[in-house]
């Protein structure tokens, strides 16, 4: 073993300790209240869903999934689900992930396709980078749900 | 090759830009051997941007240039399906003060076994293969190495962690490489005494300032096979920036420890990277 061995064992051990110490979730907690009000609130996360609504409309790869769907219907659970999410007084009526996904045959392409939907239109609404990051961390998960069912 | 190179470039950079529908920079840039990754890391992540079902291709150049030697690489690759990943890599390594060059050609592929770097809690892991040839077979047996050609297989890692860091995205990597090349294969494979693979330690740590613009640090664990001079670990820090789906850039400060007897090489990395 050299010398050098040392300071190669050190940088991985600062990586996992940065890691652990960030991953602990020191942030969740406080920042869960505020991130409904950096949405913009009810008037704001409407404006993202009917945002959303135009890109889905305008990207032929996606769709037709929504051919026979009831799109006010849509757009209100779409609007209580962010909403609840973000820590705003709603509450979701609609059905699960997965039951309103099954049959659909979502790809992994089509999901990306909603995130980058998504992103572009908080951009456009200048909601702050890290509320954005803390939605898709939210909704990331929701992924398996969603796809090839 | 260069002419070659940028005949592919400007082949590709006349194709309409039709990108795939990943998110920005989760394809990563082009590590030095050709895999998707950081700078000198190969990542679990597959290059450009092809999701399901697409296909994409990519074409890339970088230079590291330390205080005794300059190492610059082309290379062009192509991906399906978020899963499969090939590249062909040139190596072009000179000898600044020594005096010549060296060459060697890196064939990649990597394969996306399970997780997505976005969406599970599963990090995304892939494995991958370099196939390294050296183009000047007397250099690598005249410093001692055992043969001319070497084949490098890893496991890779990789995850981003949302709103993690200050509210930013972090990308953690961690790779482990078995290998049995000196200076990536440039010093040749192997050696009289240790023709056995060695398992080497890589990763990377990144923020994401916005989704487009990336801070990192990365590290490579080297093995030290040859007598006549010591091989030592490298690493980098970087800020890479994705331009749009088509276009990145990245630059670096490298240290690459000793190389052929010539201590303490540091320096600059930069690399550019097209992909449609
Ligand atoms: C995390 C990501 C997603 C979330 C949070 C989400 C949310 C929702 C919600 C709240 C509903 C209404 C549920 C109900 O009818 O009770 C819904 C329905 C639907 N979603 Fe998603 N969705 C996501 C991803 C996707 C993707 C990627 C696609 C396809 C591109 C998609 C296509 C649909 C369709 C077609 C419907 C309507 C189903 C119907 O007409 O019955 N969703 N989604």
């Amino acid at each position: 073993m050299k010398a050098t061995s040392f300071s190669g064992l050190w940088l991985s051990l600062c990586i996992s300790v940065m890691a652990v110490l960030i991953l602990s979730g020191c942030s969740q907690t406080s920042t869960k209240d505020h991130l409904y009000q950096q949405l913009g609130s009810s008037a704001g996360i409407e404006k993202i869903v009917d945002g959303l609504l135009v890109e889905i409309e305008q990207d032929p790869q996606i769709v037709h999934h929504f051919r026979d769907t009831d799109i006010p219907r849509f757009r209100k659970l779409l609007i209580e689900q962010l909403c609840e999410l973000s820590g705003g007084p709603c509450k979701y009526t609609g059905a699960s992930m997965q039951e309103s996904h099954t049959g659909f045959k979502i790809t992994q392409a089509d999901f990306d396709n909603l995130v980058r939907h998504l992103m572009k239109v908080m951009t456009a609404q200048n909601i702050p980078i890290a509320a954005q990051n803390q939605l898709l961390g939210m909704l990331a998960p929701m992924y398996g749900d969603v796809v090839y069912r | 090759m260069k002419a070659l190179f940028i005949a592919l470039l400007s082949l590709l950079l006349s194709l309409p830009a039709a990108a795939g529908s990943k998110i920005i920079a989760t394809g990563g840039s082009t590590s030095i051997e050709g895999a998707a990754g950081g700078g000198i890391v190969p990542w679990a992540v597959i290059n450009g941007y092809a999701s399901s079902d697409q296909w994409s291709v990519n074409s890339f150049t970088s230079r590291v240039g330390v205080d005794d030697f300059t190492l610059q690489n082309f290379g062009i690759g192509a991906s399906y399906n978020n899963q499969w990943e090939l590249s062909l890599t040139r190596q072009k390594f000179n000898l600044d003060t020594i005096g010549g060059d060296l060459q060697q050609d890196v064939f990649g592929l990597k394969y996306h076994i399970a997780g997505e770097l976005l969406y599970s809690d599963l990090p995304q892991i892939s494995i991958g293969l370099q196939y390294k040839k050296h183009r000047n077979s007397g250099l690598p047996f005249a410093v001692g190495a055992k043969n001319d050609s070497g084949t490098d297989v890893y496991l890779a890692a990789s995850k981003v962690y949302f709103a993690a860091v200050a509210g930013r995205n972090l990308l953690l990597n961690a790779t482990v490489r078995a290998t049995k090349a000196n200076q990536l294969g440039l010093l040749g494979f192997g050696s009289a005494s240790d023709n056995s693979y060695h398992y080497m330690f890589e990763s990377s740590a990144a923020i994401l300032l916005r989704p487009d613009l990336a801070i990192g640090i990365e590290f490579r664990q080297k093995p030290n096979n040859l007598a006549f001079a010591d091989e030592q670990h490298w690493r980098d820090i970087f800020v890479g920036w994705f331009i749009n789906q088509n276009f990145s850039l990245v630059g670096g400060y490298v240290d690459l420890g000793s190389i052929a007897g010539l201590t303490q090489q540091q320096g600059y990395y930069l690399a550019l990277e097209a992909t449609f």
